[in-house]
This record gives structure tokens, sequence and C-alpha cells, in this order.
């Protein structure tokens, strides 16, 4: 009887087995073969904290600081660690009412009970010591630090750009950048981002099923360190931005000046500008949507770069250098001019002149009649041929296309082609006549200041240029991109260039340009007076000085100012010497300058 | 006696990793030098002492049971607690010993007959009717682990149709909350045909047979369709089918006496009507909140923040532990307290992430040692009182073991219930060392006859 059933034992067993089978079997699977549960461990107890590192700092290129970091707070809000807080208190603390106060929790709320989120932004510093010492009455709140660009003086707007917090429509574009993150919006800031960003840093916490901190994770081996973004030496001479932009107050126009032996951009003026420290912190959407709402002044346009206007009788030194080149003139080629040429008007001077004093006086006949002869040139079997080989000599100089600078919105500027030419009259139905006026720099033709300036700085080193930039070094190691220590060579004889350097001498010792003369600096330069379609004429001016030891190459243009004589070439002149002595010795003509206010005159043109 | 040394140490180290930072290390540590004192006594006492007085224990903790239903005090919403002071001291934990040597006692002197009913009959109630006191706390949890011991009495003579029908009803149980019930009935009718085929080896009986069951079907769901506007279910026509055709056999069973058939048809339709049952059960008379737990382990429901988050929780601390684990201390889930009751219920968790595979393997592989040790010994016994304790103790443990981590992988629905030797908890931590001293106390002088 006992042993009856003593089999039994065996199944007994057996399900017990069975039973344990089922157990490992279970949690390989789910311990070996699936990984996802590691990383929802992960999730349940890692918080990541950003560690926000501080933008770089910029400098103007004598080491003056002109753009630093203020640090603002942020107030951080964890609704579901608030419990029991003196609303009032706090409220009466951070200077709000009771309604935003409600309005800004339920926010918090709607994204997360547990996560992190702002509650105010960017409170100011007086707040925020207050606040410190209360914090610990508020449980689940907490500040966090933030930068905020300064500026050392409200100019430089242009060039310098601004920053601002990114939108989800960038966040998507570029997965770099996370909500909360700043990030630079044209001009420097814009262009060297990823080297002013720096790298942001994360401190990664452990957390308890209540979100509560309970120290760092892995003993922060994990963690990284915020790394503050380069620091950035701009080009530009503060000094001389700031007295460029003084001149053009009440004006418009721009300003470029360039190092002709660096292509370093030394001023970058556009007026009407703005105060760069209104697109900072709080105020920024409110003001940048202000700014961009003037659109009489448009003070956000940067006319240096994106302005195209035809550049006038400043073209005039390049129809000479190329006519030079290609041996349809040469120095002493005399072209007669009886108050024009053809259906082109000329003022009244000397003729016939040969090309030195047709720079000096801008003849206009001279140069439709170089232009005219270049296209003729039996060398080229066509018009075609001949216009093309004058379109290449301007590509050389940077014109019809970008410069490659590291400016964020560059325009290209217009230099038709023959094909151009061939759609508007067909094809062989156009001569040397039909354009003739882009010898003069009229017609077809659209150059930016920054072009302009660019030309005048490869006529100063007599034949070559490096592409402008606005950033001098980056960062401990100060280098630069290569492409701005690349030596843009022209194909035109340095000994042409001489020949046209004397013209630009004379226009401004006893020519056209005058007013920019000074005793002991030889200043060449160019007038020109662009036709405007819109209103008055612009004046324009383009100069480099010392003629021998070029430190300086200048293109000045002021909107709807008349003759380039009048106000272009004593800007032009006021800058040089700025720029090369320091101070101005005729204090009358900065005077006149100053006190010139053309908005009466644009609002006239504007209407007109 | 090697077995001892192991699972000792076994738990002495693992207590030591899962408190070591926790306040409740210390009491643990007070709970286990306690309960070696306990086993010392134990180990003391004659061993006809448990023999002899194993009704007098049996009523003690059936009186402890009904005075905790009235005196207790009650945690969690069951009211299973006797507090003594700074001491809670949990009497179903006890109750399990009580009834364990009871059962042994009374087959003893019956001589195990246990095909008769009227030892049967009393048998169950010995087992039943602690689980009816706990079950009243509510405790499911412990109400459970007296089931296991069915399994002695499996061993000791019951009838297996008894046992195969409690384990077939509990297979039956999950299946039917998975499975659509049609399904299931026409998939269990598939393998009683087969199984018919496999024993009579009858081609033309076994289908003229389902011939008939699928022509009354037929026609009772047309009449179902036309006549009564489909007021009965199909699984309802299917189980009268079944029983009218169980009738037009039962000739031919009484002829033949044909055994198996007759098992394998009252099988099935047991269990149709099993299935049906527990569907209706299910639906309208279980608490809400003990069936989301079976439908969460059984995958019909998601609800991570909910019901579910215990379980879903304490996968993911397992699971993350990965082939090796975290190491000692290094478990970050476990640690920051994201799986509840994590020193208790959940302990399996703690082993799971901060040992990986490998330590879960080596506990689940020490405990089937010690329960095979436990019948090993158990059949070496001389007396019969002796090996249906051993088995008692050996079933008591595989259901703690088994369904404790059952639970914390996800296998099977919470009930809370400890994991012997390491969940904290003094009750628990003495209930089992009594309930295997005793044992060895009794294999101590294994050559005596207990009479």
């Amino acid at each position: 009887m006992k042993d009856a059933f003593i089999n039994r034992k065996y199944v007994i067993v057996a399900l017990f087995m069975l039973a344990s089978f089922c157990l490992i079997i279970r949690l390989f699977i789910i311990q070996v073969v699936k990984d996802s549960y590691r990383l929802s461990a992960d999730n349940n107890v890692l918080r990541y904290v950003t560690q926000y590192p501080a933008r770089g700092l910029i400098y103007d290129r004598n080491g003056q600081l002109m753009v630093f970091n203020q640090a603002a707070y942020d107030l951080m809000v964890v609704p579901a660690q608030t419990s029991n807080i003196d609303t009032a208190g706090l409220c009466n603390l951070i200077g709000i009412d009771y309604d935003l106060f409600r309005e800004r929790m339920k926010a918090a709320v709607n994204y997360s009970r547990r996560a992190p989120s702002i509650f105010l932004k960017q409170i100011s510093d007086e707040t925020y010591a207050r606040l410190q010492e209360k914090m610990f009455m508020y449980p689940g709140f907490y500040v966090q630090p933030r930068t905020l660009r300064k500026y050392t003086k409200p100019v430089g707007a242009h060039a310098l750009g601004y920053v601002s917090e990114v939108d989800e429509n960038l966040i998507r574009k570029n997965p770099y950048y996370k909500l909360g993150d700043y990030i630079g919006k044209s001009g420097i800031e814009e262009a060297y981002e990823e080297e002013l960003r720096g790298k942001r840093g994360v401190k990664i916490y452990l957390v308890d099923v209540y979100s509560r901190v309970k120290g760092s994770y892995a003993d922060g081996s994990k963690d990284t360190v915020a790394v503050q973004g380069s620091d950035v030496i701009s080009s530009l001479d503060l000094n001389l931005q700031e007295y460029g932009e003084l001149l053009l107050k009440n004006k418009r126009g721009s300003i470029v000046a360039i190092e002709p032996k660096t292509g370093e951009v030394l001023a970058l003026v556009s007026s009407p500008n703005y105060d760069p420290g209104l697109l900072v912190g709080r105020v920024r959407s409110e003001n940048f949507a202000k700014l961009l709402a003037d659109t009489v002044l448009q003070p956000l346009y940067n006319r240096a770069l994106m302005a195209s206007y035809p550049p006038g009788s400043t073209f005039k030194p390049i129809i000479g250098l190329i006519g030079l080149q290609e041996g349809v003139i040469t120095p002493e080629t005399r072209f007669g001019c009886h108050n024009g040429y053809l259906f082109i008007k000329c003022h009244s001077h000397p003729s016939p002149l040969n090309l030195e004093g047709a720079i000096q006086t801008s003849c206009n006949a001279y140069f439709c009649q170089t232009f005219r002869k270049v296209l003729e040139n039996p060398r080229y079997n066509t018009i075609t041929d001949a216009f093309n080989k004058w379109k290449g000599y301007l590509n050389e100089f940077g014109f019809g296309q970008k410069l490659g600078t590291d400016f964020v919105n560059e325009l290209t500027g217009f230099i038709p082609s023959a094909t151009y030419f061939d759609r508007y009259h067909g094809k062989n139905g156009w001569h040397a006549l039909t354009v003739v006026s882009m010898g003069i720099g009229q017609g077809e033709v659209g150059t930016t200041p920054l072009q302009m300036a660019n030309m005048t700085a490869a006529i100063a080193n007599r034949g070559y240029y490096y592409t402008p930039h606005i950033v001098k070094a980056i960062g401990t190691d100060k280098t630069i991109d290569e492409r701005f220590t690349t030596r843009h060579q022209i194909s035109i004889n340095p000994a042409n260039f001489e020949e046209i350097i004397l013209g630009m001498e004379a226009a401004v010792k006893g020519g056209t340009g005058k007013v920019a003369a000074m005793k002991d600096i030889t200043v060449c330069g160019k007038t020109g007076t662009a036709q405007n379609p819109h209103g008055k004429d612009n004046a324009v001016f383009v100069a480099f000085a010392p003629k021998d030891d070029p430190k300086i190459a200048i293109a000045v243009y002021v909107e709807n100012a008349g003759f380039g004589a009048t106000y272009a070439a004593p800007v032009a002149g006021l800058m040089i010497e700025k720029y090369i002595k320091g101070e101005i010795s005729n204090k009358d003509l900065e005077k006149r300058i100053l006190e010139l206010n053309l908005e009466g005159i644009l609002q006239e043109s504007e209407t007109q | 006696m090697g077995w001892f040394n192991i699972y000792s140490a076994v738990y002495n180290e693992e207590h030591k990793e899962i408190f070591d930072f926790s306040q409740r290390y210390g009491k643990q540590f007070i709970w286990i030098i306690a309960s070696l004192i306990i086993a010392v006594f134990v180990l003391i006492i004659d061993n006809r002492f448990y023999f002899f007085f194993s009704w007098v224990i049996y009523s003690i903790v059936i009186l402890l049971l009904i005075l905790v239903l009235i005196f207790g005090t009650e945690i969690n919403g069951a009211r299973s607690w006797f507090e003594f002071g700074p001491v809670n001291l949990q009497p179903s934990e006890f109750a399990k010993i009580g009834t364990a040597l009871a059962l042994a006692s009374y087959l003893n002197t019956k001589r195990q007959d246990l095909t008769r009913l009227s030892v049967m009959i009393p048998s169950f109630a010995i087992i039943i009717f602690p689980a009816f006191l706990t079950a009243l706390q509510p405790d499911m949890g412990s109400t459970v682990v007296y089931f296991s011991l069915f399994i002695v009495l499996f061993r000791e003579g019951m009838s297996s149709y008894i046992f195969v029908s409690g384990l077939l009803m509990i297979i039956l149980f999950f299946l039917t909350l998975l499975l659509n019930n049609l399904y299931l009935s026409i998939g269990l009718i598939a393998i009683a045909f087969l199984l018919m085929l496999y024993a009579t080896r009858k081609f033309k009986l076994c289908f003229s047979g389902a011939g008939i069951f699928i022509l009354i079907t037929g026609v009772l769901f047309a009449v179902n369709q036309l006549w009564l506007n489909k007021a009965i279910d199909n699984e309802i026509v299917i189980l009268f089918s079944l029983i009218i055709s169980g009738i037009v056999f039962a000739y031919y069973f009484y002829i033949r006496k044909s055994t198996p058939i007759l098992i394998i048809f009252l099988f099935l339709t047991g269990s149709i009507m099993f299935v049906n049952t527990v569907d209706y059960t299910f639906d309208n008379i279980i608490k809400p909140h003990q069936k989301d737990r079976v439908e969460i382990t059984l995958g019909i429901k998601s609800d991570p923040h909910g019901t579910g988050y215990n379980v879903n929780q304490s996968i993911i601390s397992i699971g993350s532990g990965g082939f090796v684990g975290k190491g000692y201390l290094k478990g970050t889930q476990t640690k920051f307290k994201f799986v509840p009751s994590q020193s208790t219920d959940f302990i399996f968790c703690t082993v799971g992430e901060e040992w990986g595979f490998l330590g879960s393997f080596v506990i689940i592989g020490l405990y089937i040692f010690l329960i095979l040790r436990l019948i090993i010994l158990a059949e070496r016994q001389r007396s019969v009182f002796s090996r249906i304790y051993g088995y008692g103790v050996a079933s008591i443990f595989f259901i703690h073991f088994f369904i404790n981590i059952g639970m914390a992988v996800g296998l099977v629905p919470v009930i809370g219930i400890p994991l012997p030797f390491l969940s904290y908890g003094g009750s628990s931590l003495w209930a089992f060392t009594i309930l295997l001293f005793i044992f060895l106390r009794l294999d101590a002088s294994r050559s005596e006859y207990l009479a």
C-alpha cells in the first residue's frame, strides 16, 4: 500500500521542473533577448540637466570688447514638487499678478508635471537676489542661469547680428538645438554660430520615483562640462565703425571700409540702423517686430551687403583698366568730348583728354569710347566673345557673383552676359552702342557697396585682393578659414593699375573728388553719381589711401544725395583720416556732414 | 545536510545585499538571529511532539485565524495582522505549518487511503478550512498557498483525475480569458476527437460519433437561428449538442464499457462548461481590481501607470539587469523605489537587476535544488507522517517560489506572496524556518516509526 503511488513523485518533480523552466525562459527573454527594458529603466531614473555654455565674446581688431555676456536667470518650476507654497508671497517677490501665476502654472502642468519648465524668463538681477534668499520657501521652483548678449557701444548692429531663441521649425531642421537654446541670427553671430555657441554640457542626475534628485549618476563620470564658446576677434575697428555710423546719421546709405593687404573689413555701416541692445532678452521679439514694421526707414535692411546699385562713374577705373589690358587704349590715347558722346551727356572740361585726365574729370565720352573699343576689338570675331571677355574681367574683381565672404546674406549684384542681350535684342541684334551706358556704370550693371569696396582694394593692391571678411581670428589658436588667406590675382598687368591710380590721385587732388583731399595723405579716389529710378541720384565715392602703401580702401554710398562729390567724397575723406590719423583736421567739414540731415529730402523723394 | 548550508548562506548574503542601506536591514537582521534561535528550539524539541501535538497546533492556528478576523489590525485593506507593540505577526504564515502537520497526521492515521471518499473529503476540509479563513481577511496570496497541498494529496493517492482536472481548470481559466470561447470550445472538441481516435483506434466509430455530433449541432444551430431569434450563444449551442450526443452514445458506452471514451467525453463536457462558467464569473462576479491584475498578466490590458504599474516596473528593473546584471548595489530601479513593495513581494527585482540573468538563474537553481532535496528527503522517511509533512513543506516552498518570481516577471497575476527566506518580514521568515526545521527534526530521526 505504501509504495502504490511511489511513481507519482516523478510526476511532481517533472511539474516542478517544468514550472521553473518556464520562469527561466521568461527571464531569458526579458533580460537577455530584449533590450528595450534597459532603455525604459534609464528613462525612469536618469534626468539630464543641460549646462548652458557662455557664448563667445566678440572683440574689435584692436582688442576692444564689443559684445559680452550678462547673466540672466530663468525661473524654473517642477509642478509635481510644489506643495503648499505661499503663492501670494511668490507673486509679490517676482512681480507678477495671480492671474499670470495661474496661467504660467497651468502651462507648466500641461507640459509636464514632473519635468522642469520655464516659469518666468530672464528675471532681473534684483529679483534674482531677492528670490535667492527665500528660495527654500518655494519647493519645486529653482533658478537656471542663462546669459544674455550685451554691447559695449550701441554700434555695429548689422555687422554683429543678434541672438534669439530657437523656434520649433529650426529644431526640426537642425536636431542639435533644443527648446530654450539660443542661436545667432545674421551677422557675425550667425556666420560664426558654431564657434560662438560653445558646447553644451549635461549633468546626469539620478532621480527616484518622485523625481527627487538622489545624486549624480556614475559619480559624474558621464557628465560633460559645458565648454564656453570661442571668442571671436572681429576685423572691425570699433572707433571707425562708430564714427562711420555717426557720419551717416540722418542719411541713407552705407560705408564699407577694407584693409587692402588682408581683405579685412574695417567698418561696415548701413544707415538707418538700430541699437543692437534692442534685440536682447525678453524685449527682443517685441522690438524686432517694431523694427520689421518700420517700412520707411527699414533699419533691419543691410544696405552694405544687400543693396544693388548701378555703380555710376566709380566704374570708370575698371573700364580704363580693361581697355589698357586689352590694348585698345594706351595711357596717352585721347578722345574728344564735346559735352557728351552721342546720347550720353558730359559736363564741361578741357578736351581732348588722356586717360589720367579722363578719370580726373570723370569724362563720360572717354569711357564710352573705350568700352566701345573693347567690344569692337578686332581680336575677337564676334561681339559676344569680346563682351564675355569684358565680363570675365569683372567677375575676376568679384562683380556679378558672391564674394564668398563671411557675411550671411551677401547679394551677387548683376553683370549681364552676352546671352542676356541676345535674349533682349536677338542674336546679332545688338552692338557696342546698344550697351554703351554700361561703360559709365549705368544701365544693367548692379553692384553692392561691398563689391565696390573690394574693387577699390584690388586697385589699391595693384591687381589682387583677399576675400573680404569680418572676422580676423577665432579662439585661442587664432585661425580663420583658408578662403580668407587665399590671394585672388586679377589677370591685369600691375603697370596698368599704376596708370589708373594716377588718374584717381588726380581726381582727388584737383578733380571731382577734391573734398576728400588732405595735406599729408595721398588719397586716390573716384566719384560717382548713380542714377536712381526712384528719386534723386545716389552719391557714390570709392577711394583708398595712402597711395603708395594703402591702408584703407573705402566705398561710400549716400542715397538720394545727388552728385558724389558733394556728400559721399567728404564722408570717405573723413573716414580715411579718422582711420589713418585717428583725428580730424577739417572740423568744419566734419561739422557740416554731421549736421546734414537728408531725411527731409528722403521723405520727399519717397512721395515722388 | 549540504543543502542546509547552501540556502542558509544564500539568505544571509542576500539579505545583506538587499538591505544594506535601508532601515529594514537592521530589523531583518534581528529577525534572522531570532529565526536561528527558533530553529535551534525546533531542533531540540522531541520529534514526537510534532506528531502528537499536530492537531493541537492546527487548532491553535485556526483559532488565531479566527481571532485575527476580529482583533487584527487592518493593513492595506486586509485584516491579517496582530499588533504586539512594535512587532506585527501574521497568523496566516504560521497556519500553513499547522495545516501541513494536521494533514500529515490525518493521512497517517487513516493509512492514506485517499481513494475512498470518506478519507478524501476530510482531507480536503483540513486544507480548505484555513484557506477559507484566510480568504476572508482577504489575503488571496496566502489562500492560494493552501491549494499547493493538493500536490501532497496527489502523491498520497488522490485520484489523478481530480489532480488533472485541477491543473486543467487552471490552464483553461487563463485560456478562456485569452481566447474567444467559441474557438476554445471548437479547439477542445478537436483535441477530444484526436484523443478518442488515439485511445480507441476505431475510425468508423469516431467519425460516426463526430457525424452525429455535427448533425445535432447543425439542427440546434438552425433552431436557434430561425425560431429562437439567436437568443442562445453559440458556445451554449455546442454545449447542449455535446450533452445530447452524449445521451445518444450512453447506450453504446453502457454495452461496451468503453471507459476511455467516457472519460474523454466527460472531460470535454466539463471543460466547456467550465470555460463558460469562468467567462461569466470573470465578467460578473470577481472584483474589478483582481480582474485587472489577471488581465494585465495575460496582456489583454495594458496600463503602465495604473494597476499594471507594479508589474511593468518590476519587469523593467529585472529586464534592465541584462545577462550579468548591474552589479551589487548598483541597481537604479530598485534603489530609487520604482518598484512598489520591492523589499517584500517584489524582492526578486533586486536580484534580477543587480545580478542579471546569471544571478536569477542561480537563485532559481537554488530553490529548485532545495525543493527537490526536500522531495528526496521526504521519500526516504520511514514514517508516513514525516513523508507527507515533507511533501507539504516542498509544495508550500514551491508555490511561494513559483508565484512570487512568476509575478515579478509577469507570468502570474499579482497576488501578494513572499519569496521564502528572501522577502522582508519576520512572520514569513519565522514561519518558513519553523516549517523547514520541523522537517529537519523529523528527518534527523527518520529511522523511527511514528505511530
